[in-house]
């Protein structure tokens, strides 16, 4: 596969203090599909302009298909954009709007005609062309964006917050279809969100930023069970933090004391002895153990809350130190109500060794 | 209270306006149009029905020429606004990157609003006259020798006051049109591969035709009815409508001729308006 974006260096600092992206450098394969992960302020949306060419880098160049396009606007560059609020043009038609990006094109009628057909096909909306947009539901508006960006066949397609305006049951609808349709097309797809999830379901590949740097990318899964940094384990999924101290180190294997008791974790870089850590484990991967069980990583600890979600139970199981760890378990038989753990009950949990990641340094969450 | 009190206080809220407006505006219309059928008869009219003036005003070279002329004024007017207050309203809204500045310039062009209309208008007999102010610059750096007086009382003289009288009118509706087009249609038009002039003529353009339409209306309009300018600085051919039916009201003592004049231009004023709010109407749901 060969590389379609090349963002090298890129810069963008409105003032000495205000900083939107600070030195990124991303290469993007053609095919591929790329998030940019983050809160609202962490530069991804201001990196994706960038690609479009809305707003030009401070610093650094950027490559499209071995073409510098750093001074390019819009207009000239190989990309299209799905605008967050989809900004699709009031006064024309369904059809209107996606043949627009076709007339610069000098394509004659009839072949606009047919290309406007197909890519409301390929999106299942082609009874609608003779309608305004503001005619259509929200998801059809996306679908219609989605059409009017794919019609000019771009090298590569930028994502703007696609879902972030439909609701719940849309938008999940949405992550599978839009999955499918980058299948389908083959486009190298770049999308900028702020939904975990969304990121996990939909990428090949996530990038998650932080203040305008990029913390750490990786395939979803990569990051989900691998992540670098107490802020990639934060933001993607929930995570128990305890704050602790080494006490050996062996080899993968180190022993850890935190508050509310030891932990073994399988660690990927040796740890000294005697320093200052975080351990980190997920509330799904922490398991109550049944009375007389054993395991190698015991907690024990007395029920602070109960949240149940439906899908399963959340406990906060309060340890000894008053430090919080959370346990989910997912429900896979009807509860009886008498199964619910009651407040104050003593309990024990276990996390395996391989389940528990090690930060150096404190962490505050 | 009880619901006689109510009833007689809700009547009298609504009852004392519609009753303004029935004895001052409606019962004026009628009257007028009662007495555009009226005949004239020396020394002054009498009641009939004919539609003899109104075959006047369409037959006689010298209201027709009247009409002509206030028509063309008022579409000089209207064009000469649009053409300044369009790019003026479009650098505001678009390019002006300070939020300070573009307040202070908006207001600058509303601000003569609230100064009276006549002095606004006599502003421009000092400027063109003779003695005035573009003369003594011309002569100052040298362009003429004698004062000129081809600036006042003529037809130009009257567009350019005009023009500058109801400028405001075409700024404000226009520059509301533009402030309300999304900044990310006229990206989507960029990233879909129009260079900007395309993306303005196929996107911005349309989206603010509302905004024209609203305010061609208003010049347009208050031009048809103007009488203060043709009688500053319209000179001796600039007569409008306006001034037509006041002499004939006052001097001609042809009241009946003047009612039918002010029927006409009533029913102008009234076919722009209508035209013009079913294409406001048009453009703001986007044609639906």
């Amino acid at each position: 596969m060969a590389a379609i974006i090349e963002l090298e260096n890129i810069s963008k600092h409105y003032s000495p203090t205000i900083i939107g992206v600070d030195n990124v450098s991303l290469t993007v394969e053609d095919g591929e599909f790329v998030t940019l992960l983050g809160p609202s302020g962490c530069g991804k949306s201001t990196l994706l302009r960038m690609i479009g060419g809305f707003e030009t880098p401070t610093a650094g160049s950027i490559r499209l298909a071995d073409k510098d396009v750093t001074w390019d606007p819009p207009y000239k560059r190989e990309v299209n954009m799905v605008f967050q609020d989809y900004a699709l043009f009031p006064h024309m038609t369904v059809g209107e709007n996606v043949g627009y990006g076709l007339k610069v094109k000098g394509l004659g009628r009839l072949e606009i005609e047919t290309k406007v057909h197909d890519a409301l096909k390929l999106v299942g909306l082609f009874d609608k062309v003779k309608l305004r947009p503001q005619q259509l539901s929200g998801g059809q508006r996306q679908r219609i964006a989605l059409a009017r960006a794919i019609v000019r066949e771009p090298k590569v397609l930028l994502l703007d917050e696609p879902l972030s305006a439909l609701d719940a049951k849309l938008r999940e609808q949405m992550q599978i279809e839009m999955k499918h349709l980058h299948e389908k097309v083959g486009i190298t797809f770049v999308m900028v969100t702020h939904d975990q999830t969304e990121a996990l379901v939909m990428s090949d590949r996530v990038v998650v930023m932080e203040k305008g740097r990029i913390a750490q990318q990786g395939r979803p899964q990569e990051l989900y069970d691998h992540p670098a940094s107490p802020y990639v384990a934060n933001f993607i999924g929930t995570t128990n933090f305890l704050p602790g101290r080494v006490i050996r180190c062996a080899g993968e294997r180190a022993e850890i004391e935190i508050g509310g008791g030891r932990l073994s974790a399988i660690v990927d870089a040796p740890l000294v002895a005697g320093s200052t850590v975080t351990a980190g484990c997920r509330p799904e991967k922490v398991r109550l153990l049944a009375e007389g069980e054993t395991a190698e990583n015991v907690l024990e600890g007395r029920v602070a809350e109960v949240i149940y979600y439906g899908l399963g139970l959340r406990l906060a199981v309060e340890l000894a130190d008053g430090s919080r760890v959370y346990t989910d378990s997912l429900l896979p038989d009807r509860l009886a109500l008498s199964a619910v753990p009651p407040l104050g009950q003593s309990l024990r949990l276990a996390v395996e060794p391989h389940n528990v990641f090690v930060f150096e340094g404190e962490v505050t969450p | 209270m009880s619901h006689a009190r109510r009833n007689l206080s809700g009547g009298m809220v609504l009852g004392i306006p519609l009753l303004w407006i029935a004895l001052f505006m409606l019962l004026p219309y009628g009257i007028i149009v009662t007495f555009s059928f009226w005949v004239k008869k020396y020394p002054t009219f009498v009641p009939a029905f004919q539609f003899g003036n109104y075959v006047t005003l369409f037959t006689d070279p010298q209201y027709v020429l009247v009409l002509l002329r206030t028509l063309k004024i008022s579409v000089l007017v209207s064009v000469a606004s649009l053409l300044l207050a369009y790019p003026f309203a479009y650098w505001l809204v678009f390019r002006c990157r300070s939020a300070k500045l573009r307040t202070w310039l908006y207001m600058a062009v509303i601000a003569p609003l609230w100064v009276s209309y006549l002095l606004r208008a006599y502003v421009w007999k000092t400027i063109l006259g003779t003695e005035g102010v573009l003369n003594s610059f011309l002569k100052s750096i040298g362009l003429i020798d004698e004062p000129s007086s081809i600036f006042l009382y003529n037809q130009f003289a009257m567009v350019v006051t005009l023009t500058y009288i109801f400028i405001p009118f075409m700024v404000m509706p226009i520059y509301t049109a533009l402030e309300k087009i999304p900044a990310n249609l006229t990206e989507a038009a960029a990233d879909l591969g129009m260079g900007p002039w395309r993306s303005f003529w196929t996107v911005t353009l349309p989206l603010s035709a509302p905004g024209i339409a609203a305010g061609a209306t208003l010049t347009f309009c208050l031009s048809f009815g103007d009488f203060i300018a043709p009688f500053l600085v319209g000179g001796p051919d600039g007569n409008l409508i306006a001034n037509v039916i006041a002499t004939q009201f006052g001097a001609a003592l042809n009241w009946p001729l003047g009612s039918a004049l002010a029927i006409v231009m009533l029913v102008v004023v009234l076919t722009i308006v209508s035209l013009s709010d079913r294409m406001e109407r048009k453009g703001a749901t986007g044609g639906i």
